[in-house]
């Protein structure tokens, strides 16, 4: 994000300023007075929904705050020390870093693999890339009920127990078992179709601005077939949209709930839930704030999960670069 | 030269049968939702698979269409959040960033400098003090609370600093010499060449908001504030669970949004495409 100084308009300013009231003795010009009746309803929104609730938040979080949203009395630390002491949030941060690390590689994979694909394809491609892409109209709750009542729901019937069965295998209770933690398989997979079309839409665009006289010369230059095209070529052009990507996904697996707690959900499917044995972050404020009306202990949770979700940012910035300017 | 031409035919047979592999797999769920919405419960729960339902029926679909369900109101509600929201999320963001980009006023770098910061701060992690603020408001239990806290969109306002940026000054200042001020060449000149963008931040913005479930649920616990995402999750997590009804009610939910992406589809891929320039 470069913040490119925005060009003044050069002749037409100046003819508004000959005629028009600078800053008078009144101290407001009407372009101040313009500028802020353009900007006044976002910054007034975000001022009350985001910076309000952040301050508020951190007033909670040093605060005794139960079955009341209103601050009772400060009590330092102690809600940060309580949510770090609950081995069901330590777990949660644990799990939500696994899923991060399970779930990243594998959309960045497969997305990229489905953008090149498409790509390679001489006819069709518009067809192909609509029905990878579609999922993103499809909400988590929708595909939460496919696959836990249909795809994955552990009856011999379902169809990846079918699948299993005509390879002569077991069926598997999906979801209902955490001995081996079959369900991880349920979550990655619902998540990756929901996103990786998105993302192979990102990558195709990366793809295309790679100019093709590129492949050309590299002919020459003695690089031949996909497999050199695409490791000296196409993968380190793609740099940029590829750490992109990866901070977008990234962020979103740290704030996974919706299918964790729709799939995992403790009543659903007749008692089959799991919702202990893989709570996410916000699964875990959800329940402390909204269960158990602790509000104080839900904010300090909820700092420590911010403050983690930057640190892993920064990392990634370290680590990956950040700079889009090449 | 045959055996290079043979290998780039084996090489595309190869490359088509995995993508007619993939597609199909990618279009296994939208097919089980729809053969679930038209069977009966015994078909579904029924052992052996079976591809098409054998009596395909339509009880599923007109026992939420008929009287007062709640999925039937959750969609008239998901309308609402979504329509509203989509409408004002643009037109603030719309305001703020031509603001930014054509008004001239000193702090102004600053003031988006501070913008871009909130977004550092993820949305769904500060959702309970925010529910404190809607509490405050009184705003508990009504779409109102589900839909003012989202209007404030960031990114959006980025997108639209960055497209007014380009905007050709030429038009403005055609406007600037009819006597029109910032408002005037705003409404008349700038908004009416901007439909591209809009649609394509519309687009991704509605399927966003429609598809929103932990914010709703948050605020919405009241059966007659519930969305159609909350609705749908509170029977698919309820004891007496109604198969092929949950199957429809996705059904319903899910096809106003596949209608939407076919329409809208270049665009919707420009909206991800801006997504992409976010990271």
């Amino acid at each position: 994000m470069t913040l490119a100084p925005t060009p003044s308009a050069p002749t037409g300013e100046r003819a508004r300023r000959a005629h028009r009231p600078g800053p008078g003795r009144r101290g407001i010009s009407r372009q101040t007075l313009a500028f802020w009746g353009f900007i006044a309803p976002m910054a007034i929104g975000l001022l009350v929904f985001v910076v309000v609730p952040i301050v508020w938040g951190l007033i909670l979080s040093v605060s005794n705050a139960q079955t009341t949203i209103t601050p009772d009395r400060f009590v330092g630390l102690d809600n940060y020390v309580a949510v770090l002491g609950d081995p069901a949030f330590r777990g949660s941060l644990v799990l939500v870093v696994v899923f991060a690390l399970v779930i990243v590689p594998t959309t960045l994979g497969f997305s990229l693999l489905l953008a090149l694909l498409v790509n390679a394809a001489p006819w069709g491609k518009g067809i192909f890339r609509t029905i990878f892409f579609i999922p993103t109209a499809c909400s988590y709750v929708v595909a939460s009920v496919v696959w836990k009542m249909s795809l994955f729901n552990g009856l011999p019937t379902g169809l990846a127990n079918s699948v299993l069965g005509f390879f002569g295998l077991e069926p598997i209770a999906w979801i209902g078992t955490t001995t081996p933690p079959w369900f991880w398989i349920v979550l990655v997979t619902v998540r990756l179709w929901l996103q990786a079309g998105f993302f192979m839409i990102i990558f195709t665009a990366g793809l295309q601005e790679i100019p093709r006289e590129l492949y050309e010369a590299a002919q020459l230059d003695g690089i031949r077939g996909p497999l050199q095209e695409l490791r000296y070529i196409t993968l380190p052009l793609l740099r940029n949209t590829t750490v992109s990507v990866m901070l977008l996904c990234l962020i979103g697996a740290f704030q996974a709930f919706d299918e964790f707690y729709n799939i995992l959900g403790s009543a659903g499917g007749g008692g089959q839930g799991n919702m202990s044995a893989a709570m996410t972050p916000l699964v875990y404020l959800y329940k402390a704030a909204f269960a158990d009306q602790n509000y104080g202990l839900g904010s300090a949770g909820a700092f420590v999960l911010t403050a983690l979700i930057l640190i892993i940012t920064l990392i990634q910035g370290r680590v990956f670069g950040l700079n889009r300017e090449k | 030269m045959v055996a290079f031409r043979r290998r780039r035919v084996a090489r595309l047979v190869l490359l088509y049968a995995v993508l007619i592999a993939l597609a199909a797999v990618f279009l296994i769920p939208y097919y089980i939702i729809i053969r679930n919405a038209f069977s009966t419960r015994a078909e579904i729960t029924a052992g052996g698979w079976s591809w098409f339902p054998a009596e395909p029926t339509l009880k599923n679909i007109a026992a939420l269409v008929e009287g007062d369900s709640p999925i039937l109101r959750g969609l008239w509600n998901s309308f609402v959040v979504a329509t509203v929201q989509l409408v004002a999320q643009l037109a603030i963001a719309a305001l703020a960033g031509y603001g930014l980009a054509r008004i001239p006023y000193k702090h102004r770098n600053l003031i988006f400098v501070l913008f871009l910061a909130t977004m550092m701060v993820p949305s769904a992690v500060t959702f309970v003090p925010t529910f404190a603020v809607i509490a405050q408001f009184g705003w508990v239990n009504t779409l109102t609370g589900i839909i003012v806290p989202g209007l404030f969109n960031v990114f959006m306002v980025f997108i639209f600093r960055q497209f007014f940026l380009d905007f050709p000054q030429e038009l403005e200042e055609a406007g600037r010499l009819d006597g029109l001020g910032y408002w005037g060449t705003f409404v008349r000149i700038v908004l009416p060449n901007s439909g591209g963008v809009m649609v394509a931040l519309g687009a991704i913005g509605f399927i966003n908001s429609w598809n929103a479930f932990l914010w709703p649920l948050v605020v919405g616990q009241d059966e007659s504030t519930w969305t159609v995402q909350v609705a749908m999750s509170t029977y698919l997590n309820s004891y007496k669970i109604n198969l092929p009804g949950l199957f429809a009610a996705s059904l319903l939910s899910v096809l106003p949004l596949i209608l939407l992406f076919f329409v809208f589809q270049r665009y919707i891929v420009q909206g991800v495409k801006f997504s992409g320039s976010k990271g």
